[in-house]
């Protein structure tokens, strides 16, 4: 039984596209089948973050109008066979998205993939709104910081009364992953705690993901992080919430930073994330 | 974290500015015929329809976007006995 599920967050720049990119790498490395779907027409990165901007031929919104067949904007990627990308439109517009036509892409990516992952774009705007319209469930990015913290509680609000599924009266799963944490800061008291985000946003913890130096390092080189450092912590992070996705039960630890200055002092050995 | 590891870490923003100058060279191009893939596979399969009937799921293309040169690649299958046609 697939499993549709959208990546979201309602700020900008908090992780989405990193994070679509990482978990869907961790569950293809876990031997799913996967797809990660870029629905920020207009602005892709998807591709760039993974590494297949030199390949995009047809995208989300050919397939969309009929312009394509649904293969042939699919995108493989070149170190794991079992990972997908399918691109969005970086010319056109949101508008050039139909509820209709992404349900009908939706349906027939179910027939070929056990997960969907859809990286909306930021905004409560139309792209966003499709980009969760079909989703199972949602993984919901939250930096420890009030404006991202009050744009995913928006986002919730929204997931609970857009999706399809709420909709039906159906149980719409919402996960939310903290990312760019500094454990540091936050004993510090100058960054927002896991427990206090966690208080206000009540929805259940999929991962904390630590700010880490390693993503940029991925980016730049266009490999998600669990594939091109699987031993660094944000790279654990990303794994061990995929593998929660699966159903796994594992204990979420604060990530501690191997390389930081005062763990160092304190003489802690490799992080826990 | 060992020292190839540290070297290694300090190379990868050459290579984002290489993959963004190679990207956004092409992307700038584009500009206006943002769908030059699809013109060109549909007006690529209408000559070729003109002499053979060619099933339109068995057309792939792909390409790939060098800084040197770009190729474009247009796999059709063509069924059981086009070309031996008299």
């Amino acid at each position: 039984m697939s499993k549709v599920v959208v990546v979201t967050s309602g700020k900008g720049g908090v992780g989405k596209t990193t994070s679509s990119a990482s978990l869907g790498a961790a569950l293809a490395q876990a031997g799913q089948n996967v797809v990660v779907v870029d629905f920020d027409v207009g602005l892709r990165n998807l591709d760039l973050v993974m590494g297949a901007e030199r390949r995009v031929v047809f995208d989300l919104v050919n397939v969309v109008q009929g312009d394509a067949k649904l293969a042939q904007a699919l995108i493989r990627d070149k170190r794991i066979d079992t990972l997908s990308l399918l691109p969005a439109s970086q010319t056109r517009d949101k508008d050039a998205l139909t509820e209709e036509g992404v349900g009908r892409i939706i349906e027939e990516l179910r027939e070929k993939f056990d997960w969907i992952i859809c990286d909306s774009p930021a905004g409560i705007e139309k792209g966003a709104m499709l980009a969760m319209r079909f989703a199972d469930l949602a993984v919901v990015i939250t930096n420890p910081e009030v404006s991202s913290v009050r744009d995913s509680d928006r986002i919730i609000g929204m997931l609970d009364a857009k999706t399809l599924r709420s909709e039906n009266g159906e149980k719409f799963e919402k996960h939310l992953l903290l990312t760019r944490y500094n454990t540091a800061r936050a004993a510090r008291g100058e960054m927002l705690k896991v427990d206090d985000v966690l208080e206000i946003l009540a929805i259940p913890l999929l991962g904390i993901v630590p700010e880490s130096a390693d993503i940029l390092n991925a980016s730049n080189l266009g490999c998600p992080i669990t594939l091109h450092d699987p031993a660094s912590p944000a790279a654990r992070a990303y794994t061990e919430a995929a593998r929660r996705l699966l159903g796994e039960k594992i204990d979420i630890v604060e990530p501690t930073e191997a390389r930081g200055f005062f763990n160092r002092l304190l003489g802690r050995k490799a992080a826990v994330a | 974290m060992s020292l190839f590891n540290f070297f290694a870490r300090n190379r990868s923003a050459p290579v984002a500015r290489e993959r963004l100058q190679v990207l956004l060279s092409h992307e700038r191009a584009l500009t206006g015929r943002a769908d030059l893939a699809a013109v060109l596979q549909e007006e690529i399969l209408a000559v070729i329809a003109k002499h053979i009937s060619i099933d339109r799921d068995k057309v792939n293309v792909k390409l790939d976007r060098g800084k040197q040169f770009s190729t474009l690649e247009i796999d059709i299958e063509m069924p059981e006995g086009t070309l031996h046609r008299n």
